[in-house]
């Protein structure tokens, strides 16, 4: 049976009804039809489906969707603020991190979570928070890169 | 180009990237259609079997489902470029891939649920898994589809030679023999294969939103697979999550979500999950590749005699034409007086394979570098000089007639060599290990001479400084490698057309439209033609858009492979564009009064040299719009690169221009656990000319990893045609954490054709990798390697083998 949940997804607040095995990727997707969350494997192997809930990156497919009940959820779509891109995404764009672009939303929200817990990374430290992130275009270079040049900006 | 340049040249961001940043990009399983089902296709239980019965009755049953498809309700001619291939399987089937059934229901769900309900009964047969195996005399025929005229279980055949081979071999100071082995790789698309289809019975059209890399080819084969015409077929392409080739050929589960969706009545999407793509999606050819090369006493190149067994799988994809890749390394990379190569793409009943960036390239290179190394170490040479003495050079007319008309073969090599350091760096193997010892010391100091000490000093993990003499331990031992390649830089002539169509339109507000014929996968070249437009014309890039992802409204282009599409699409779209300006121009010239030499376009302006005075761009469009005689400011051009079809023998200039590039990569092995580190890589390639510093650098960052997974850790693992790790966890790609820092060195030759002297990049990157690391392992080392990848346990059992 669906049971109702309420949460906030990038501020706004949500009552829905989720099935019991439905997964938070799912609902986002599927169901909100937030599709900036990408599914690249289902099984928390690729880091595609990175959202922040209560400010921490979960792996939205290995995430049920009643776990994030009460709680703040932010996904890539409320990383920009009306049409200002964030920092990252600025760093992201401007560094040429994207190409396919499939990785992107994963990447910018882990970048997000390490950067507010970890301000001044090294580059060792942004290898090893990006490492639950698989990208196939970029040889990772230009991402990490882009979050040093974002460490930079927003420190300022 | 004497001008300066004002964008070419300079780092752009993709116009795509705020779209990709901020979650607004659609891709292929991002859409959803009013009404749309969700379709999933059974696959056989077994690599080889005989399907006795298909029992669909269950499954129809359960709510929600919409409609059933097997072989026998649908009327499909094969597919691939063979014909060897059906949609669906019917009465056998023959790898573990193969379509037996396929469902449309209401959600995903249900879909999956419908496929369990499906009773098949199989009678199980034994399989041939081994390419050795399926030329024996008493092999039974695998694809009963297959060409009539080759010989048994072979679908294609090529034979190429030029030189007197035997001549050559007799001159010969040395010639050594190889065999290789190069594994089954995947691509690893992040985006996993969609397809929406969406058919109106009213209006008999066909829409298709598919990933597809040629779309006027896919909507040709389409067409012919559907029995339909190809007008009333249109290709939308969404945002593809990653191509790197797989996106070449149309695959049985497109065709089966467009006969889904003309069943059912309503639009359909076919969506991979990650496990389903790897079972289901092609991979580069396993190769065993048998080479013989020689040189003669002053280590010039002599001859090289290939042969080559590629697993075609159980169906043929255009990846079985790779072969007409591999010959033009075999005869063309390094100068080379004599060159036989044959090669057989034979069916098994594997998985099939298809193509993937470098297009048997990888491989092929692969072998000629681990041969020239061994060339070298068996003269005694120097592996750098070796190479240097040998290098290809601007003007040669290859043994295969390519003709190079620009060439950064030398410089490249020449650049990695000094930045690497090469010269102090590497061992020939027969020296002591003392000796190695001593040469591995001194060669710290020439890695600080060189500037190299910079890198660690820079690179925020200090201890990887301090600890390079410690590496150099019992346990540690480093080594360097070294390999080039020559790859098509300006398209390929294989289809009756290798041109792309463009279309510009510029509007009465100053916006410029451009509409192409060629694709966007990620690489980047949309911005390309974006920087290209915005240099002639002088408007903002914010100002250009885009058009190509719909066949109903771009002209025709063969397709996004061989590299060249900033090449072929960029010189189509200067032909577009000249031809605008001249128009801009005639009527600029009225208005200002001056002479056309004059007019300079820039800013949204077009100004007058002379007089200083200028003129907005889009006030002269409405001049020409709205006056009499009254026009649009819209133009076409079709641009064919001057390239030839080879004859029967394979010869003849196939491309516009050719790439070059060359590699030196350090690496570490740990003789303990068989680990190998890559610690730093060079890369220098002949690229005509930087266009976009920015999506240059991603190419190359990503293509030298890709090659590196290739390389060290990735293999597609088929035991008696099945998929043993179809997953991340089991199928290992770099990561952040595995890949150093990547120094790219750009090599411009400005070829003479190329869009202000630039050529196609793409595919190089990943090509020297997989062979420079391999022999930087083997010079750390000392042993052979001859099979990829270069896994721990490989390793070890090396080391252990050469101590026995
Ligand atoms: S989709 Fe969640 S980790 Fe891959
Ligand atoms: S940009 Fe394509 S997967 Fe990262």
């Amino acid at each position: 049976m669906k049971k109702l949940i309420n949460l906030t997804i990038n501020g706004l607040s949500y009552e829905v009804a989720v099935e019991p095995r439905q997964t938070l990727a799912e609902l986002l997707r599927y169901d909100l039809g937030l599709t900036g969350t990408k599914i690249g494997c289902g099984i928390g192997d690729c880091g595609a489906c990175t959202v922040l809930l209560d400010g921490v990156p979960v792996f939205s497919c290995l995430t049920l969707a009643m776990e994030a009940d009460g709680c703040d959820v932010l996904t890539i779509e409320g990383v920009a603020d009306n049409g200002k891109l964030h920092p990252i995404q600025q760093a992201f764009v401007d560094i040429g991190a994207i190409q396919c672009g499939f990785c992107t939303p994963g990447m910018v929200l882990n970048t997000l979570a390490l950067l507010r817990k970890n301000p001044h990374p090294t580059e060792a430290e942004i290898r090893r928070a990006l490492s639950g992130n698989l990208c196939r275009c970029t040889g990772y270079q230009k991402i990490v890169e882009a979050v040093q040049e974002a460490a930079i900006t927003m420190t300022k | 180009m004497k001008k300066e340049l004002k964008i070419i040249g300079k780092p752009t961001p993709k116009l795509d990237a705020r779209i990709k940043v901020s979650g607004e990009a659609v891709y292929g399983n991002d859409i959803t259609l009013p009404n749309m089902l969700h379709g999933a296709i059974l696959r056989t239980k077994y690599p080889v079997a005989k399907i006795e019965s298909i029992d669909v009755s269950k499954a129809a049953q359960l709510p929600g489902v919409v409609c059933i498809i097997t072989a026998d309700d649908v009327d499909t001619n094969n597919i691939s470029y063979l014909n060897d291939h059906p949609v669906l399987k019917k009465g056998e089937v023959n790898c573990i891939r193969d379509e037996i059934a396929a469902v449309a229901a209401e959600t995903r769900e249900i879909a999956q649920k419908a496929l369990t309900l499906i009773d098949v009964k199989y009678k199980v047969k034994e399989g041939i898994f081994d390419p050795f195996e399926a030329l024996k005399e008493d092999a039974p025929i695998i694809n009963k589809f297959a060409p009539a005229n080759n010989d048994k279980n072979i679908a294609h055949p090529f034979h190429y030679e030029h030189g007197n081979l035997q001549e050559q071999k007799d001159r010969s100071a040395c010639i050594v023999k190889k065999r290789y082995n190069l594994p089954r790789v995947t691509h690893c698309c992040m985006g996993t294969c969609a397809v929406t289809a969406d058919y109106s019975k009213m209006e008999n059209r066909l829409t298709l939103y598919s990933q597809t890399q040629m779309p006027f080819l896919y909507q040709r084969d389409m067409a012919y697979t559907l029995k339909m015409e190809p007008s009333r077929i249109r290709i939308i392409q969404p945002i593809i999550g990653g191509g790197f080739g797989s996106k070449l050929d149309m695959y049985p589960y497109e065709p089966i979500c467009a006969l889904l969706a003309m069943k059912a009545g309503q639009p359909v999407q076919i969506a991979y999950d990650r496990e389903e793509e790897f079972l289901a999606s092609p991979t580069r050819q396993t190769m065993v590749i048998d080479i013989s090369s020689g040189a003669d006493k002053n280590g010039k190149f002599t001859f090289r005699e290939v042969k080559i067994i590629m697993d075609n799988g159980a169906y043929t994809s255009w990846g079985a034409t790779t072969p007409f890749v591999m010959m033009q390394t075999f005869s063309s990379l390094y100068q080379l007086p004599a060159c036989l190569f044959e090669a057989y793409a034979v069916y098994t009943n594997n998985p099939y394979a298809g193509s993937f960036r470098g297009y048997g390239n990888p491989q092929a290179t692969f072998a000629v570098e681990r041969s020239i190394d061994l060339l070298a170490e068996e003269l005694g040479m120097d592996k750098a000089e070796i190479r240097l003495l040998n290098a290809n050079f601007k003007g040669e007319i290859t043994g295969q007639r390519l003709e190079f008309i620009s060439c950064g073969h030398r410089d490249a090599l020449e650049m990695v060599i000094d930045k690497s350091g090469f010269d102090g760096k590497h061992c020939s193997t027969g020296v002591s290990q003392a000796t190695q010892q001593n040469m591995k010391n001194s060669r710290s100091d020439t890695l600080v001479a060189c500037g190299m000490s910079l890198k660690y000093e820079s690179s925020s993990d200090k201890s990887v400084a301090s600890t390079i003499f410690q590496r150099n331990s019992e346990r540690y031992k480093r080594g360097i490698g070294l390999a080039s390649m020559v790859h098509v830089g300006g398209g390929a002539k294989i289809y009756p057309s290798d041109g792309c169509g463009t279309t510009v339109k510029l509007d009465n507000f100053g916006y410029l439209t451009i509409i192409t014929g060629s694709s966007e996968i990620g690489q980047g070249s949309e911005t390309v033609l974006g920087m290209i437009a915005s240099e002639e014309l002088g408007i903002d890039m914010k100002n250009i858009r885009v058009i190509n992802t719909d066949t109903d409204v771009k002209p025709w282009d063969v397709g996004v492979h061989a590299s060249r599409t900033s090449f072929v699409a960029g010189n189509s779209l200067l032909g577009a564009v000249k031809k605008l300006k001249n128009k801009l121009s005639s009527k600029a010239v009225q208005l200002l009064e001056t002479d056309i030499e004059d007019l300079e376009y820039e800013n949204g302006l077009i100004k007058s040299r002379k007089t200083g005075e200028s003129i907005k761009t889009d006030k002269v469009v409405r001049e020409i719009h709205f006056r009499e005689p009254n026009e649009l400011c819209e133009e076409s051009y079709y641009y064919e690169p001057d390239s030839k079809f080879q004859d029967k023998g394979f010869k003849g200039n196939v491309s516009g221009t050719y790439a070059f590039a060359a590699q030196a990569i350090e690496v570490e092995v740990d003789t303990y656990t068989g680990n190998v580190r890559v610690l730093d890589v060079h890369v220098a390639q002949d690229v005509g000319k930087v266009l976009n510093p920015l999506g240059l650098e991603g190419q190359i960052e990503g293509g030298v990893v890709t090659g590196m997974g290739y390389a060290l850790t990735e293999e597609l693992i088929i035991e008696k045609g099945m998929v043993l790790n179809p997953s991340f966890h089991d199928y290992k790609l770099p990561t952040a954490g595995d890949v150093p820092d990547i120094h790219f060195y750009p090599i411009e030759t400005n070829d003479p054709k190329g869009p202000y002297g630039a050529k196609g990049v793409g595919e190089a990157p990943l090509i020297p990798t997989a062979p420079a690391i391999a022999n930087a392992v083997s010079d750390a080392i000392g042993i052979k390697i001859d099979d990829l990848p270069i896994t721990p346990e490989k390793v070890l059992k090396a080391l252990k083998e050469r101590i026995v």
